[in-house]
């Protein structure tokens, strides 16, 4: 398991790429999530 | 015909109840390629005989610049049906692809910037390639801040319609930059007319991967543009 983090010395960039793309991933989720709820809110408030 | 395609499929309303039935199938298409991915790039696929587990940056990094690319390709086709037949729909998913190909820009430029610390020794080069991209990177950036300074929405429309079709020059560089200048970056991996420089083990997670992107931006873009139908919705209405 330790060999799989250590990535042959490479594990510092490696884990640092995929979690950027998962924060990248993440951020727009929830960008996109909350901005709905933001609309449904006001959507309520009109009716 | 045109009228009668517009009314039916691409009409908000019909856009909205048709993307709401989609989006769950696209989900789980990004979530199994996503998984197959991540599992056959860090696990199953063997280290590289000369970057060593260094190159499994490769599953990130080539499907986010692929998808910046297509996203920004997919804007320009919005654009041109905004200016030519001024469907409402394109004119929305337009100014919603451009941040969603704004944060793939940069998660290509930042990953690989972390690669080519290793193998490079920079973090950066002005080098043809990456300067490319960069210009991408501006280009969604000038696009989105455009849209916010125009207040009157027709010349919005119209004016950042534009350059987003202008900008799309910048796509042929950046694809055939690795060719016509020698760059420090590397070569294509996967190229259409010869077989691929990969073992198929290396390969195949590196395809599920871009499926994956391009699913994402899919399911983040109709998100943002149910969003959008909706909020005009609340605008009509008020």
């Amino acid at each position: 398991m330790n060999h799989f983090f250590a990535m042959g010395g490479y594990g510092f960039y490696v884990w640092s790429a995929y979690s950027m793309t998962f924060l990248v991933f993440f951020i727009n989720l929830i960008l996109s999530i909350t901005e709905n709820k933001k609309i449904k809110k006001r959507l309520k408030q009109h009716e | 015909m045109l009228h009668w395609l517009n009314k039916k499929f691409l009409s908000p309303k019909s856009f909205y109840e048709s993307s709401g039935k989609l989006l769950p199938w696209i989900t789980i298409f990004f979530i199994s390629f996503f998984i197959y991915g991540l599992i056959g790039g860090l696990w199953i696929a063997p280290a590289d005989y000369q970057q060593g587990d260094g190159f499994r940056i490769i599953y990130v990094h080539v499907p986010s610049a692929l998808t910046a690319m297509a996203i920004y390709l997919f804007m320009a086709a919005c654009a041109f049906l905004t200016l030519v037949w001024r469907i409402k729909i394109a004119s929305i998913c337009m100014s919603c692809s451009a941040t969603i190909g704004a944060w793939f820009t940069f998660l290509a430029l930042v990953t690989g910037s972390i690669w080519g610390k290793p193998m490079w020794g920079t973090w950066w080069i002005w080098d043809a390639r990456l300067t490319s991209v960069l210009i991408l990177f501006f280009l969604y950036l000038g696009f989105i801040s455009l849209q916010s300074v125009i207040a009157h929405p027709v010349q919005r429309e119209r004016a950042s319609a534009l350059i987003a079709i202008v900008g799309v020059i910048n796509l042929p560089i950046i694809h055939y930059s690795v060719i016509w200048w020698n760059t420090l970056h590397q070569g294509p991996t996967i190229t259409q007319f010869a077989a691929p420089a990969m073992a198929s083990s290396m390969l195949y997670p590196l395809l599920a991967m871009i499926a994956a992107f391009l699913l994402f931006f899919a399911m983040i873009l109709l998100l943002r543009v149910r969003n959008q139908i909706l909020l005009r919705g609340i605008k009509d209405f008020a």
